[in-house]
């Protein structure tokens, strides 16, 4: 047997390190859980306690019938917790297959964000992709909840309503320009969240959030559809460049249709180009060539220059005034001014604009609003060009007179023309619903108004404006068609602004629309013939939709006599017929 | 009559009957603490259950075999080990480090086995070569422990492999080492550090530097040590309650069911159950201390004693660390943290202790 072994002074050693150890343990517990308790929680408390952003919900645009245009809808966004991710790499494949997107973009997408502690990876995905992607269970992988800007009527209202980005501001069109309105201030709130960010308890409500108004537009989604289905299908036919069309309500000078062409999808703006958002009815200026002959014919009416008898010689068809010369298409001879108009006469309307004083032509115009903004307060509107009486020359006189040396907008010209539909008065147009209707403003006197409107009846009855007839109604109007600016200066002998500017019922206009269409490629290139008649299918729709009465039975009741006699033998009782 | 049928019974099964209701006590706080570290998860909760179960099974099993068949198997057992370390650096899986060998249906780590199977061997060794060894004796010692202890420390573990040594060294000391010696091997230690340091894995260094200042790298390696000190520290007096901790149940305390389940510990209940949890451990460690002093022979009176020192150093590294004290290394906390492995090796060395003093206690009758 070996020595016995009695642990000797070791014994004392070993115990005493058993009880220093648990003494050490013991002090440093009761320094960190007495004398730091408070420091410690306070920094647990700034690792859990987080005060976070409650989103206001974004205001919905309606059109004037609250047919929603823009809507926010909740919608999931994928993001990812760098490091829990990088825990699964063998999953990465099938994530990103979901995602649609390859293996290497998302490989660098979460290698350079290593140090997030979690970032959004896809945002605003669709329902049935959120779902997928939650199958895959792949840890570190969550959603979030988020709002997305949806707008139903798609590319026919996309240029009035425009667009919010990704975080839901304002960007293009009356969501930026509304943008306060609709926004709503966002609340906050006091939560607990763990180390990934979720929120395990609300603690406190700081501030609770306002959502954003709501906001009715003039427009009647049913009149822009149809206007926007007509200019669509114009500009596709006569291979255009462009169009824009606005339909006004005379009454209350709110629009109630305004698009363009091109347009584009706002639920979908990849592969948008720059051109396609501007609101072309508002933001592109043209000259208005001819539709501008009506209010020279006005200023020489109120001026006495001329009487509704006035013969004016147009013969031969030319005019020169200092070192040009003003062509008709033929020589007309002797015209009385609904002649001029209906015939569209340069020449004759170059006589009455050099026999005005500069300053009546400007003031009729100016009045009327041209070279000035409408007020409708949208995002870039233009407001044209109308230079000063005291710089015309005597040819700027006559130019302006038959519409050139002056730009304009669609919304301008449509809103000058309220000036005829109103027997003289004009009112500041609006995108918004109105509460109640403004009062107008005159710009030249009843009898001027109604004789002018009879010679743009006449234009449409018997004169360059045919094509924009509509049966029961009477239709007044007036064509243009512009020679585009040469890029090396002059006129462009090839390239033309199509118009068209008209009103119905004549007797009592409800509702006025001006068709401009950018350099029509194909076919012909009048306003007469490429914007006239998408003014006529347009208000065939308007006015049945609105439920315009019509003003011009006459040509009705043939055909329908037999129709309605019929339904009196079927319907009534046999007691009541004569 | 119940107790009176119950010690009886005990005792014929070689139980220890206080090291027994402390292992007990262990085992139930062990449960409570890890249902609310576990996310309150049932599932997690049974199923340390059934390890707990297994491994006490093992210790009555352990306390069955007379001391002497330990003393028999010594050599072996570490020759065994040492050969599936070998095996585990040659085809060890794992992630991270290489510390588990796949035997098909349970997969298992060598360098458990020699937490035992080390000092059992020292404890041979020296016990055969007569005691108060000697330079010569004390030099193959430092070889015996060495060995296993570098292959532990390249897997790399550095936790257990510093338990492995401190095991082996522990019998070393016990059995009267000459204090000049101990002097020598301490300056010598010291200065091999640097030489250590060299060797030492990029993290390990980073783990001694972040205990020196943990506010350095907050986010990095500082994270660990400043997550688990808030923890401690907002315990307070009382504690948060069982289930109420935030730093643990928000996700922020790391590793919170195993290697720094006493911070949510310390988190719920406060200082009046870091005390509670302290005192258990310490009446487990003398009652160990005892049955080493009590015992006869030398063999079993330096295993006895180094299977508790261990058992002490296992606990003063885990909530060293936790509070922020010792660096931080993989050293879970004996009976309260999640995992089998380590929980089985413990309940077979107090299947140890229980068997050295009940044998003796039958020999002397």
């Amino acid at each position: 047997m070996v020595r016995r072994l009695s642990f000797d002074g070791r014994r004392r050693f070993v115990v005493s390190a058993f009880v220093v150890g648990a003494a050490l343990l013991v002090w440093r517990a009761v320094y960190l859980q007495l004398s730091e308790t408070d420091v410690l929680q306070g920094h647990g408390a700034d690792r859990y306690l987080r005060t976070v952003e409650l989103p206001a919900h974004r205001g919905t645009i309606t059109d004037r019938h609250n047919e929603p245009l823009a809507v926010s809808t909740p919608v999931s966004s994928v993001g990812v917790i760098p490091s829990k991710l990088t825990q699964v790499r063998g999953r990465w494949p099938a994530l990103a297959r979901a995602l649609g997107i390859s293996g290497q973009e998302l490989s660098a997408f979460v290698q350079s964000r290593l140090e997030r502690r979690f970032v959004l990876l896809r945002r605003h995905v669709p329902p049935e992709l959120a779902e997928e992607v939650m199958r895959l269970d792949i840890d570190g992988v969550e959603l979030r909840q988020e709002v997305h800007r949806y707008y139903p009527a798609g590319e026919v209202t996309a240029h009035c309503v425009g667009f919010t980005d990704i975080d839901d501001n304002g960007q293009e069109g009356i969501e930026l320009a509304y943008d306060e309105h609709l926004r709503g201030v966002s609340g906050s709130k006091r939560v607990i969240q763990d180390l990934n960010g979720h929120v395990v308890e609300n603690v406190e409500s700081v501030r609770a959030p306002q959502p954003g108004r709501d906001l009715a537009l003039s427009i009647d989604k049913r009149i822009q559809y149809v206007a926007y289905r007509e200019l669509k299908a114009a500009v596709r036919e006569h291979q255009a460049r462009a169009g824009s069309m606005v339909v006004l309500d005379t009454q209350t000078g709110e629009v109630l249709a305004a698009v363009n062409q091109p347009s584009y999808n706002p639920n979908n703006r990849k592969q948008l180009r720059a051109g396609y958002f501007r609101n072309r009815a508002l933001t592109d200026t043209f000259e208005p060539g001819s539709t501008i002959k009506p209010f020279t014919i006005a200023s020489a009416l109120e001026s006495g220059a001329i009487g509704v008898k006035t013969m004016i010689d147009t013969g031969p068809g030319t005019l020169r005034v200092g070192r040009h010369t003003v062509r008709d298409l033929h020589d007309y001879g002797l015209l009385d001014a609904t002649g001029i108009i209906s015939k569209s006469s340069n020449v004759g309307i170059t006589k009455i604009a050099i026999s005005l004083e500069p300053g009546q032509l400007w003031r009729m115009l100016a009045g009327l609003g041209f070279g000035a903004a409408t007020g409708s307060g949208f995002p870039g509107e233009a407001v044209g060009r109308l230079q000063h009486y005291a710089a015309w020359r005597t040819i700027d006189n006559a130019t302006l007179g038959f519409g050139y040396g002056l730009s304009v907008t669609a919304l301008q010209l449509a809103s000058a023309y309220l000036a005829f539909a109103n027997d003289g008065m004009v009112l500041p147009v609006s995108l918004t619903r109105l509460p109640e209707r403004h009062t107008g403003r005159r710009v030249m006197s009843r009898s001027s108004a109604q004789t002018v409107r009879g010679m743009l009846e006449a234009a449409v009855r018997q004169g360059t404006g045919a094509l924009a007839r509509i049966t029961g109604y009477r239709v007044a109007g007036k064509t243009g068609t512009v020679h585009k600016l040469a890029r090396g200066g002059g006129y462009a002998e090839d390239r033309y602004v199509s118009l068209f500017a008209g009103m119905i019922p004549a007797s009592q206009p409800r509702l006025i629309a001006v068709t401009m269409i950018d350099e029509p490629a194909r076919g012909e290139h009048f306003g007469g013939q490429v914007a006239a008649p998408v003014f006529a299918r347009v208000m065939r729709d308007a006015t049945r939709l609105l439920d315009i009465p019509p003003d011009d039975i006459a040509p009705l009741l043939p055909q329908n006599e037999q129709f309605l006699t019929r339904v009196h033998t079927a319907d009534l009782p046999p007691v009541i017929r004569p | 009559m119940a107790a009176d049928s119950l010690l009886p019974a005990i005792s014929r099964f070689h139980l220890d009957p206080p090291l027994l209701t402390a292992v007990l006590i262990l085992c139930a706080m062990g449960l409570l603490v890890l249902y609310s570290a576990g996310g309150q998860q049932m599932g997690v909760v049974i199923g340390q259950g059934v390890k707990m179960a297994a491994g006490l099974g093992i210790m009555v099993g352990m306390a069955q075999i007379p001391p002497a068949q330990f003393r028999r198997w010594a050599p072996w057992s570490y020759a065994i080990g040492v050969a599936l370390l070998g095996l585990v650096m040659l085809h060890g899986t794992g992630r991270g480090a290489q510390r588990w060998l796949d035997l098909g249906v349970i997969r298992f780590q060598p360098s458990e086995l020699m937490k035992i199977a080390v000092p059992m061997m020292v404890c041979w060794y020296l016990s055969n070569a007569g005691m108060a060894p000697g330079f010569r004796c004390t030099l193959v010692t430092l070889g015996i422990v060495m060995i296993p202890a570098a292959l532990i420390a390249e897997q790399p573990d550095l936790g257990t492999a510093t338990l492995v040594a401190a095991s082996g060294l522990s019998v070393l000391f016990l059995a009267g080492v000459n204090w000049r010696l101990l002097g020598v091997g301490t300056i010598v230690t010291a200065a091999g550090a640097p030489v250590l340091w060299y060797y030492m894995h990029e993290y390990q260094r980073q783990r001694l530097l972040t205990l020196l200042d943990p506010e350095n790298d907050p986010l990095g390696s500082g994270y660990h040590i400043i997550q688990s000190m808030i923890a401690v520290g907002s315990g307070g007096l009382y504690g948060k309650g069982w289930l109420n901790g935030t730093q643990s149940h928000l996700e922020f305390l790391p590793e919170r069911s195993t290697d720094f389940i006493f911070a949510v510990l310390c988190e719920e209940f406060g200082l009046m159950g870091v005390l509670l949890l302290l005192s258990v451990y310490l009446f487990v460690i003398l009652r160990g201390f005892t049955i080493a002093l009590a015992a006869r022979e030398s063999f079993v009176r330096l295993f006895a004693g180094s299977l508790t020192i261990t058992l002490f150093i296992y606990i003063l590294v885990n909530m060293g660390m936790v509070v922020g004290q010792l660096p931080v290394v993989g050293i879970p906390l004996p009976f309260i943290s999640y995992g089998g492995t380590s929980l089985v090796t413990l309940l077979a060395s107090f299947g140890i202790l229980m068997s050295i003093h009940t044998h003796k206690r039958l020999l002397s009758n």
